[in-house]
């Protein structure tokens, strides 16, 4: 983005379409890019093949894209194990890849993604500071884990490594994330849950579950077997191999004596087990609790005194986009931060990484409701309109600050992953 | 030239077996000798992971586990698809009926595999169909817990899954015993059972050969039954294999592969062994 370009966009005002307007005029002129031309009549025939997770591998948002950027947005949808994995072994079938920070950890070594240059990010000084800067306020906490910070930013565009520190360059353009914690059932524990360690109390035998994705079931593994004080932790997101051997037997042993009724592995299946009652107290996403409750099922995102395990994600650029191609892709990242999106996501019971924008595209009920944990004053509609909340209803967790305040580890990759997964492995199987 | 005729007859198979079988095989085993770290491959020569496969004791739990599901379920499905062909074969005398319900049999594979085994989970579940009913009927006052998420639901499903595989070339091979052999052996004074233990069973190895060949190989390889139906409690070779495909340890998984293909091949080559399956063809 040239200078010119930036004194004419700040004295614009942020909504979507006069930006889009702007940046399709400015492309037009032939300032930015070297498709001036070609751009306009080509906008149409471009495709940015996306692979991404359930969580925001969502259609709505590819017809969106059509409509507010002209251009196709095509989703391969896929567990996160998966995703991580075909990103980086088939890099060239992708685009985009939709991917959590701590699969980039794993995968931008690989070069298979290319940085973003955060000089074309519009809204780059906008994004959460839990991105930017690793704390949500300037004297709040950073989490232990691998957190989006520690691996959002690299130092040059051949680095293999992370600066650790803001750069110019990006890893990944943060879209969405999330404090998670345990979900139950209100109406079938019988009793205040108010820590991780509840998940071990015998009174659930067979009725707990555990997700089975070890970069994070591990961490909420972590969670519970600190908070029973089974195991003491120097880093619960870098842990040594006395640890994990730790974490595993604590594991092995919960799982042999009958705590666990199963293990789950996609989104689908934690609604499942909770919604048909199989499961009264489990690891949960945000969205699956709203998806139980919308069944009519008491489902409550419980807040625990240790506080939440937080992930994030964000869209990478594939090292061989260029060209056209490219600027398209930047117009997407760029869109993904104007707000539409952010609406969209926010409304799941997720967070975008632009509030103010996301603000702009919600009511003031729904953005009480979600983000700053204030009673519904009207009923809450899920983004496929159906009902979600009544009026009255406050936000597990409360408000934003509250619940992203409190996030105490991320989802990880650690210095013994390869040792760790090999572990979580005899867990499954014992 | 016409000596060579048989050989560029045989050329195309030979040519599709070629690449589509013996070349992915020959990777499969180069790769399992390479090193891997987090998200790569290294070209190597390495052992670690076959060393990995023999040392662990998970994973000779795994294979245990696999042959014990395989055993039951070729026990069970041979009992029920026995008894199925038997009954399709000489119970039911009019051809028309016995087509009609030789189709029946094969209603399960009418949808797809996946959903068959959802379809279980609310029959099964804590408050499953099955349960409800029984607690109506008063047979149990709380629900079991075992009929979901366990051992017993997986060998259900496989059950479910594959007995069709025995019933067909078990019914195959019943229709094409000579008739006269039976009324020779009732005239001889051979009762039911005698009949069958001399006549009909020995008649029916080769279906039942083939059968078996496909349930323990089906049974072998499978990952996403036991997975589904034992929440994940529960882990096979297949499922295992899986697990590290999608955590990128491709060498692994590739030294499982190996293993597993020269387990099921031997297997194989016992079954053939015993039984002479060419005789049905």
């Amino acid at each position: 983005m040239t200078n010119s370009n930036k004194t004419a966009l700040s004295r614009t005002s942020w909504s979507r379409r006069s930006l889009l307007a702007l940046s399709g005029a400015a492309l037009g002129s032939g300032a930015v890019s070297g498709f001036p031309t070609i751009w306009a009549q080509n906008i149409k025939d471009v495709t940015l093949r996306q692979i991404g997770t359930g969580v925001s591998g969502l259609n709505p948002i590819a017809e969106q894209v059509k409509k507010d950027l002209g251009f196709n947005l095509q989703l391969t949808v896929s567990d996160t194990d998966a995703v991580a994995q075909r990103a980086a072994t088939q890099a060239r079938s992708f685009d985009i890849a939709d991917i959590e920070y701590f699969s980039i950890k794993k995968v931008y070594p690989t070069g298979a993604v290319q940085p973003i240059d955060t000089g074309r990010i519009k809204l780059m000084d906008k994004i959460v500071p839990i991105f930017t800067t690793g704390r949500l306020t300037p004297d709040g906490q950073m989490g232990q884990g691998t957190s989006p910070f520690s691996v959002g930013f690299v130092n040059s565009k051949g680095a293999k490594g992370f600066a650790g520190q803001r750069t110019e360059l990006m890893t990944l353009l943060p879209t969405i994330y999330n404090a998670d914690t345990l979900g139950i059932r209100p109406d079938l524990v019988g009793r205040p849950i108010a820590r991780w360690k509840d998940l071990l109390d015998p009174a659930f035998k067979g009725r707990a579950a555990i997700l089975n994705i070890p970069g994070i079931g591990i961490m909420d593994a972590a969670m519970v077997a600190e908070s029973a004080g089974i195991v003491k932790y120097g880093d619960k997101g870098n842990m040594t191999r006395a640890e994990i051997d730790k974490t595993i037997a604590f594991l092995i042993d919960a799982k042999r004596s009958g705590q666990f009724r199963a293990f789950w592995k996609t989104f689908d299946e934690s609604v499942n087990l909770m919604a048909s009652g199989e499961v009264v107290i489990q690891s949960m996403w945000s969205p699956a609790v709203a998806a139980v409750r919308s069944r009519g099922i008491a489902c409550t995102y419980q807040p625990l005194t240790e506080g939440y395990r937080a992930w994030g994600s964000g869209l990478g650029i594939m090292r061989h986009v260029s060209g056209l191609q490219l600027d398209a892709a930047y117009e997407y990242l760029n869109w993904y931060l104007s707000g539409w999106v952010g609406a969209f996501l926010n409304r799941q019971g997720y967070y975008s990484a632009v509030l103010e924008t996301a603000q702009q595209n919600m009511s003031e009920n729904e953005w009480g409701y979600w983000m700053e944990g204030k009673p519904a004053t009207a009923s809450i509609m899920s983004p496929d309109g159906r009902e979600m909340e009544k009026a009255g209803a406050v936000r597990d967790g409360g408000s934003f600050t509250e619940r992203m305040g409190k996030v105490v580890c991320w989802n990880s990759v650690m210095n013994e992953d390869r040792y760790m997964v090999q572990k979580w492995n005899e867990f499954i199987a014992a | 030239m016409s000596r060579y005729l048989p050989f560029l007859q045989a050329a195309p198979l030979f040519l599709i077996l070629a690449v589509f079988l013996l070349v992915p095989m020959a990777m499969l085993v180069v790769v399992s000798f390479y090193d891997y770290d987090s998200f790569s491959l290294i070209p190597d020569f390495v052992l670690t992971n076959y060393r990995d496969v023999f040392s662990s004791w998970v994973t000779w739990q795994t294979y245990l586990k696999t042959v014990w599901f395989a055993a039951l379920t070729w026990a069970i499905t041979l009992g029920l698809g026995f008894w199925l062909a038997y009954f399709l074969a000489f119970v039911v005398r009019d051809p028309g009926w016995r087509m009609l319900l030789f189709v029946l049999t094969t209603v399960p594979f009418w949808t797809s595999n996946l959903i068959r085994m959802i379809a279980w989970i609310p029959f099964l579940g804590r408050n499953g169909i099955l349960n409800n009913a029984l607690i109506k009927a008063g047979a149990i006052d709380r629900p079991l817990e075992f009929l979901l998420f366990s051992d017993f639901a997986v060998i259900l499903a496989l059950v479910h899954l594959y007995t069709l595989f025995m019933v067909v070339p078990i019914f195959n091979t019943m229709m094409r015993i000579d008739r006269q052999l039976l009324e020779a052996a009732r005239d001889a004074g051979a009762g039911f059972w005698q009949a069958l233990w001399f006549i009909i069973l020995p008649l029916c190895k080769p279906g039942i050969g083939i059968g078996s060949i496909f349930v323990v190989v089906l049974v072998m390889g499978d990952f996403a039954t036991v997975r589904l139906m034992s929440g994940g409690q529960s882990a096979s070779v297949g499922l295992m294999i899986s697990n590290q495909i999608g955590l990128m340890q491709y060498p692994a998984a590739a030294a499982n592969a190996v293993v597993l293909l020269a387990m099921v091949l031997l297997l194989v080559g016992a079954m053939l062994r015993m039984i002479d399956i060419r005789k049905e063809l």
